[in-house]
């Protein structure tokens, strides 16, 4: 390692300001800091500081993917496969999804860390690894069989539009990620909106909605069993059909506390009630399914563990989250069941709420505001 | 029964280095008063270098209130004035003769005299600026008549001084003590006590006072927490506040009729050989404490605690208002992957370490910063560490915007540097928050005069 960190202090004086590579200087920053921990010190205030660092808290998502995406490549070969009839031995499967999906998840990092940097040396600040994330959960929410040219737009557009016109990491109001896959959803329906069932390079004579457009338009009996839905061997979004995958996730993210559990509670919690205000209705058969289903179909389970939680598009008060979540299952369910143009309502719901989130926060605060007051003017009345 | 206040959120850093309970008695030949150990004041001289002082003898006021006096705290000769950039007066060392002679102030007892009569001689000898308030931790005002007097007698923060040992056996003089600061208020002093294991007896029967007792990590012995679970501050409010060794000396006050600054002073950290207490007086020079009793890698020297303490020099002297000196290592190496390796080694507030695991492991910390500064990512962490209810993050984000509205809103009167030392330490976006705060109070105490 002596090597390399004598190679980075020789190489170094080149990217400083004014020199003959100066506009790399946040890219090699970033790849300093990735292969070393600064030796800065601390200069004011705490002298110490935790070990904690915006790398680790992002690599943990990362982490907290990981079962999704492997599930996710498998899946995506299992199902070409099982439309074309054909037997595969599991790593020929896995084989098949991974050069599916891999290539996807190429394009994601190259467009959308390339902008980051280039925001970065502008800007003049070092590269933030909000990305690592963002750049993980875009695949995993699109259908394998996106080109990858609609790929890199999106991410661009997510980016650029999303993240960095407001400033970048921690400054956005959507959810990259959603607001990728809402672009891709809004600019090219033919290829997103569920019409057609997501199978890569399936048997042409396989056709169909996916299982939530098909439920949508009375299909009920289309819906994949429970169980089905549960583990996940069903078509769908690269890396969202598996629950038990999703699971592994939330339990990463949960004991880490990198995720909110009180927005995965009440976004659970929000979609189970609408499902049971379905019930009492119940005027079709959507409506009748049992409000728990509700939470292992389509995008739900992974909207709530991985993208209501982004901390940035989220209530950051934690009774604000509470609200935020409950209110985000509610609408997903909402919308799945009784919108005819959206047969997956998560997408939608959770980028209604990352709008309405500073003003869920804002009354929590003026809660907070009016009991110091009230404090305070109880005093004077004694 | 005193009553208990629980306090459930907060988090104790867990360092190597505490200070033994054996005391040493240490003699330096080099003492200094620090004009930026105290908050917002414009001190002007009263001495020139050469001058001989008295303990108790005058050596700069504050312009803007000029019957708030610094003396000395020992006698001899004033050896050097120290200037920073502008001019800023920085030290002002005093080389000491083998025995202190003592200003008289004339012994009294604190029950027989008027509050104004008190308040003279505490200004006159210069044992008043150990008197803060809230808001804004800046020297006590005599003309103000607080609403209470807050004595936290208990400090929670790593690697503390214990206040039970340094008073031990001084009963006597702590309640003459508190005798004069009970007549500064028309309210009530509060003591504030630990309830986990039992107090010293000078605190547990002391008089004069309401004793409150807490349980709880750090932030618990913050005196801002303690006051916010007592008699919380609303606007206009003003509370004084001192911590015992203040108690201390303003009872020798009386008792023996001169500005007796004695001190303990524990000297604590990894990189200390023999950590323990040391007697001495206010601003005393470490360089003798530290003689032969350090390791010799590249250490950070800390008057006070890791994380309020400011850095001071291996010759640096020991601030006006520290109990505690702290020694760690600098951390200024680079580390192969340091942010991504399961490291057990490393200790964290997040269990995505394990230090949290072992919760009974001590750990030695360097001054690194571990990582890049960011903007606000995370959300509901300083929550956790900050026992208030007041919103962190958008008191931070009040200040940075500078909305005096909101500030005094969200509570800025309530808190200090020190209560947000926790969140910054936790931040995973290595914010400096405790500067921040220190802005937004700075900032309304102008608004506000």
């Amino acid at each position: 390692m002596k090597a390399l960190r004598n190679f980075l202090d020789k190489i170094k004086p080149q990217f400083e300001k004014g020199e003959k590579f100066e506009i790399f200087g946040s890219t090699f920053e970033a790849f300093e800091s990735f292969l070393f921990v600064s030796d800065k010190v601390t200069s004011k205030g705490s002298h110490i500081r935790d070990s904690i660092d915006m790398k680790r808290t992002m690599s943990v998502v990362v982490i907290a993917l990981i079962p999704a995406l492997l599930f996710g490549m498998w899946n995506v070969g299992y199902q070409h496969f099982l439309s074309l009839g054909e037997q595969a031995d599991f790593w020929a499967t896995f084989w098949f999804g991974f050069l599916k999906v891999f290539p996807i998840i190429v394009v994601c990092y190259v467009v959308g860390l390339g902008i980051e940097f280039v925001f970065a040396q502008v800007r003049g600040h070092e590269v933030n690894e909000g990305f690592l994330v963002t750049g993980m959960i875009i695949p995993l929410i699109l259908p394998p069989e996106i080109p990858l040219w609609m790929v890199a737009v999106a991410t661009a557009f997510a980016v650029i539009i999303g993240k960095e016109v407001f400033g970048g990491t921690g400054m956005n109001i959507l959810n990259p990620a959603l607001t990728a896959r809402a672009f891709l959803f809004f600019a090219y329906p033919s290829d997103m909106s569920g019409d057609k069932v997501w199978i890569a390079e399936k048997a042409d004579a396989l056709t169909g909605a996916t299982p939530l457009g098909d439920a949508l338009v009375g299909n009920i009996d289309k819906i994949p069993s429970p169980l089905e839905m549960f583990i996940g061997n069903i078509p769908g979004s690269i890396g969202e059909t598996s629950v038990i995958a999703i699971l592994i996730g939330a339990f990463i993210l949960l004991y880490t506390g990198a995720g909110s559990w009180r927005i995965m509670f009440s976004v659970v919690l929000g979609g189970l009630v609408m499902g049971w205000i379905f019930n009492l209705f119940a005027i079709n058969e959507y409506m009748q399914i049992p409000a728990w289903e509700h939470l292992i179909m389509g995008g739900f389970a992974f909207g709530a563990v991985f993208m209501a939680t982004d901390p940035v598009t989220a209530s950051q008060t934690n009774k604000g989250k509470f609200i935020f979540g409950f209110l985000i299952g509610l609408l997903a369910v909402l919308i799945r069941v009784i919108n005819p143009a959206y047969p997956e309502g998560m997408m939608l719901a959770i980028l209604f709420m990352n709008v309405f989130a500073p003003l869920i926060d804002h009354y929590v605060i003026e809660a907070n505001i009016k009991k110091r007051l009230k404090r305070a003017k109880k005093l004077i009345n004694i | 029964m005193p009553t208990i206040t629980k306090i459930r959120k907060g988090f104790d850093i867990r360092l190597i280095g505490e200070a033994e309970k054996t005391i040493k008695e240490f003699k330096t030949n080099r003492y200094a008063l620090k004009p930026t150990d105290f908050i917002g004041i414009f001190p002007k001289l009263l001495i020139k270098e050469g001058d001989e002082v008295k303990a108790g003898s005058p050596v700069f006021f504050d312009k803007y209130r000029d019957n708030i006096v610094f003396t000395s705290p020992v006698s001899g000769k004033i050896s050097e004035i120290r200037r920073g950039a502008k001019r800023v007066l920085l030290e002002i060392i005093i080389n000491t003769d083998p025995d202190i002679s003592y200003i008289d102030f004339e012994k009294a007892n604190p029950n027989d005299l008027t509050r104004e009569l008190i308040i003279k001689k505490m200004l006159k000898s210069g044992v008043w600026p150990l008197i803060r308030q809230r808001p804004y931790s800046v020297i006590a005002d005599p003309a103000d008549n607080p609403k209470a007097i807050f004595i936290s007698a208990f400090d929670t923060s790593p690697l503390a001084p214990d206040y039970d040992m340094i008073v031990h056996r001084q009963g006597d003089i702590f309640q003459t003590g508190l005798d004069a600061i009970a007549k500064l208020t028309s309210g009530k002093v509060h003591l504030n006590l630990k309830a986990d294991n039992p107090s010293s007896r000078v605190f547990s029967k002391s008089k004069n006072v309401q004793i409150n007792e807490f349980t709880g990590p750090h932030p618990a012995g913050n005196v801002s927490i303690q006051i916010n679970h007592i008699d919380p501050i609303n606007k206009g409010d003003i509370v004084w506040y001192l911590y015992p060794q203040d108690v201390l000396t303003i009872g020798r006050l009386f008792i023996e009729g001169k500005f007796d600054a004695r001190r303990m002073i524990a000297l604590t950290g990894s990189e200390v050989l023999k950590p323990r207490y040391y007697k001495t007086h206010i601003g005393a020079s470490i360089e003798g404490m530290i003689e032969d009793n350090v390791t010799d890698i590249k250490k950070r020297f800390i008057s006070g605690n890791v994380l309020t303490g400011s850095k001071i020099e291996s010759t640096g002297f020991v601030g006006f208002y520290d109990s505690q000196v702290t020694i760690i290592p600098e951390g200024d190496h680079y580390e192969f992957l340091g942010w991504g390796l399961p490291n057990c080694n490393k200790f964290s507030f997040y269990r995505s370490f394990c230090s949290w695991m072992t919760p009974n492991k001590k750990f030695r910390i360097d001054t690194n910063i571990n990582g890049g500064i960011r903007a606000f990512v995370m959300t509901g962490q300083f929550e956790k560490v900050f026992p208030m209810n007041i919103y962190p993050m958008q008191l931070i984000k009040a200040i940075l915007i500078e909305d005096i509205d909101l500030m005094e809103n969200l509570g800025i009167y309530e808190v200090d540097e020190e209560d947000f030392a926790l969140c910054e330490f936790i931040s995973t976006s290595k914010i400096e928050i405790q500067s921040i705060i220190r802005k937004g109070l700075d900032l309304m105490r102008k608004e506000m005069s």
